[in-house]
């Protein structure tokens, strides 16, 4: 089976709510069949809205939203066949879990036996499968979550949408959420759109990420791109943790280019910056960087600590280093522990490849 | 859990369900005395007043009172015949002692109602009995019967008898259009008598008919209110409030002026054409001018709870119907207006309660079609003062009332009302 890499397809779409601002700028985007991709950005960046274009309650102000091939934008909602998930789960709270998980089937007039298997089979694809006579109030969060997103699929819809849905839960259920909805997805191959604004749930359970802001999508790509490669400051910031350096370009080459800030110079990966002069934000992982550093690294330099924090797993240094007393270290909780204390001078080192040059904040 | 779970001890010994009570104790007493001033209010002004009412709508003591010595006799009269001499005589000096007292045109007066030509009969007996004509040494019965020929009539008789019990239920039946017939059965007036059945049948129906035009007006408005953005709803809610602020006579007023025949909106009719000048038709004194009014004034009390309930509902259940392919009067009629049946049941349940027993409104507007029940007890109120008539009808609407709110309960459940 061939799948189509253009199912869904936002073809320059524009969105405003009150003719002043455009939430929403010539969107171009494509969902390939079988998919997951996850809209991911802050509140007010425009991924809500594209969610709701898509299902239907919002109608694009330009362009056209194509599903399979058809423009859908003359569609209304309960015509797209189109599955949602809302972020406060939207379960009818009168209706049992089996009512509601029969209602998109019965106001499509499927045979009572269908409704029956199907209500069965979506239950034990959640594993709530014995539910069925429960109230949605009689559920935990979690459970209503199941069974909203059961909800969503039991009628094979072709695409599924997901409006944050896992807002509401502690972080523990949230992230056993996220591989349950991830497994559902990946034994059953609909396509999912998720929005988010969880950048760790968006790492976690997409294909591709879509990361949104001012009503533009950044950057489109797949997780390990997306962090290892943010293609400018906005998604490097956005996205996982983040050193930034500001400074001006004094010399560049193919792969390289040298950085002036206030008092040093640094060497950097130009990703963004094209020629010499121009203003640049440097933007380097916190993990990327090694504290004494026994290979030869480019960019070699002492600093002084600031604060150590516990973090469990990981222990966080905070740095004064080349003028900027935000510097982030991550230091593995190993059995070879440093001994970090407190104004302690420490030597960190790290490769230029990792520091991308971006656009300048 | 097992039933012999440990005694569960404080650190200083007591069981911790005694220190606990202890504890309780003092907050309950500290709640009790807070409500305190209330209670009182309602046991004067409510509870009070409901059993007097009650009392005095059976209470028939004053015949009871008036003539003892003839009620202890005629405990062993059988009342077929004609009774004993004793009977009479306990009767005889019973009546003196009224005459003595000046009391007897009371006596007159309420054996009257009990059977027609009972005044005239005790007044002549009361002339008598003035101008000392009655011989006390002899057989008083037959001076009696000689007085007037009624004494010699049996009904007569029984109807005295009849009103020995200090208790009756004549005014609940007379609230019915039914009385007690001489032989102590139940019967109904003639039917072109029987005007409060007509009332009450009038005032249910048009207590129906304004919930039902509240409810169809009010869930648009409502609606409208809870999903509105808020600078437009406010300003809705004020609109519908206004009239809340308003006294009620006048808005009564104002409607008066509207519907009257040489009013406003006959004037505008008049003027699209709608109606001849000549041909006003009659909007107000009748029940039309009920409806409209009472609908009018009624309807925020639809309107509020409606909204309250509305505004909980989340508008993503809407969306989620749609979204699951119910199209928008399917997402509405299994989604959206199953969840605002407790603001239905509220709302519907206060304009009818309310609508029921309103009084002012059918009073100015309504004319002689448009009175209702309550009307007819302020007549009583005011102008026959048969007070006990007036707390019997009373009685009998707020038992229709819990009638009313026994049934809902039964079909909706109490517990599914919600006012706000």
């Amino acid at each position: 089976m061939s799948k189509n890499p253009e199912f869904v397809k936002f073809d320059k779409v524009d969105k405003s709510y009150d003719g002043k601002v455009l939430v929403v700028k010539d969107l171009q985007l494509d969902i390939a069949e079988g998919e997951f991709i996850t809209m991911l950005g802050p509140s007010g960046s425009g991924k809500t809205t594209c969610l709701m274009m898509l299902a239907g309650f919002e109608t694009p102000t330009h362009g056209e939203i194509l599903l399979d091939g058809n423009i859908i934008s003359n569609i209304p909602p309960h015509k797209r066949g189109i599955g949602m998930v809302f972020q406060n789960y939207a379960l009818f709270p009168h209706m049992t879990v089996y009512e509601n998980l029969a209602f998109p089937l019965r106001v499509r007039k499927v045979e009572k036996d269908e409704i029956d298997k199907k209500v069965d089979k979506a239950l034990s694809m959640v594993s709530l499968s014995g539910f069925e006579t429960r109230m949605p109030a009689q559920l935990s969060g979690g459970q209503q979550q199941r069974v909203a997103v059961a909800r969503a699929l039991v009628f094979d819809p072709a695409v599924v949408l997901m409006d944050e849905p896992l807002g509401a839960l502690d972080k523990n259920l949230r992230e056993s959420m996220q591989y349950e909805i991830k497994h559902i997805h990946e034994s059953i191959g609909v396509t999912v759109v998720y929005v988010t604004h969880d950048q760790s749930e968006a790492l976690t359970m997409s294909n591709r990420i879509a990361v949104f802001n001012d009503g533009k999508v950044q950057q489109l790509s797949n997780p390990a791109e997306l962090y290892e490669k943010p293609v400018n400051s906005f998604v490097a910031e956005f996205i996982g943790e983040n050193n930034t350096f500001n400074g001006e370009v004094v010399d560049i080459a193919k792969d390289k280019c040298k950085v002036k800030l206030a008092n040093s110079e640094i060497l950097a990966n130009p990703i963004s910056v094209k020629s010499k002069g121009e203003k640049t934000t440097v933007s380097l992982r916190p993990e990327r960087a090694l504290i004494n550093p026994t290979d030869k690294m480019d960019n070699m330099f002492t600093g002084k600590i600031e604060e150590v924090i516990y973090h469990g797993d990981h222990t966080r240094v905070r740095l004064n280093l080349l003028g900027s007393s935000e510097f982030i270290l991550k230091v593995p909780n190993s059995t070879s522990n440093l001994e970090l204390k407190v104004s302690q001078d420490i030597n960190i080192g790290w490769n230029s490849v990792d520091a991308r040059a971006l656009d300048p904040k | 859990m097992s039933s012999e779970t440990k005694q569960i001890l404080t650190t200083d010994g007591i069981p911790l369900e005694v220190s606990l009570k202890k504890a309780e104790k003092k907050n309950k007493i500290k709640a009790f005395l807070l409500v305190a001033p209330l209670l009182l209010f309602l046991i004067i002004t409510y509870i009070f007043p409901i059993g007097e009412m009650f009392t005095r709508s059976i209470d028939d003591k004053m015949i009871t009172n008036m003539l003892p010595k003839t009620f202890k006799e005629m405990e062993s009269w059988d009342g077929q015949k004609l009774p004993p001499e004793e009977v009479f005589s306990a009767f005889y000096y019973d009546y003196k002692a009224l005459v003595e007292k000046q009391e007897h045109g009371k006596l007159g007066q309420r054996l009257n109602k009990e059977k027609n030509g009972f005044n005239s009969t005790t007044k002549r007996l009361f002339r008598n009995i003035k101008r000392k004509k009655i011989d006390e040494s002899i057989s008083i019965k037959e001076q009696i019967i000689k007085v007037h020929p009624n004494w010699n009539k049996v009904e007569y008789w029984q109807a005295i008898k009849r009103t020995a019990p200090p208790y009756t239920l004549a005014k609940y039946l007379k609230g019915m259009d039914m009385y007690y017939a001489p032989d102590g059965s139940i019967v109904q007036v003639d039917e072109d008598r029987r005007i409060h059945r007509i009332l009450w049948l009038r005032t249910l129906e048009i207590a129906f008919f304004v919930t039902l035009f509240c409810f169809l007006m009010g869930y648009p408005i409502a609606h409208l209110l809870a999903t509105l953005p808020m600078k437009y709803s406010n300003l809705l809610m004020i609109c519908v409030l206004l009239p809340f602020w308003t006294s009620l006579l006048v808005r009564t007023a104002s409607w008066m002026i509207l519907l009257q025949q040489q009013g406003v909106v006959n004037d505008f009719f008049v003027m699209i054409g709608l109606v001849a000048d000549d041909n006003r038709p009659e909007m107000m004194y009748n029940k039309v001018g009920t409806y409209v009014a009472m609908t009018q004034i009624l309807l925020p009390f639809m309107v509020l709870p409606l909204y309250s309930v509305m505004k909980t509902i989340s508008p993503s259940l809407m969306r989620a119907g749609k979204s699951l392919g119910g199209t928008p009067f399917v997402a509405f009629w299994k989604v959206y207006f199953p969840l605002t049946i407790p603001g239905i049941g509220a709302g519907c349940l206060l304009v009818f309660i309310l609508a029921i027993g309103y009084y002012i409104t059918p009073a100015l507007v309504g004319g002689a079609s448009g009175t209702l029940i309550s009307n007819q007890i302020a007549f009583h109120m005011k102008q026959t003062l048969d007070w006990s008539f007036a707390s019997a009808m009373g009685l009998m609407l707020l038992t229709g009332v819990l009638v009313i709110y026994w049934i809902y309960n039964k079909l909706v459940g109490v517990d599914n009302i919600k006012l706000g």
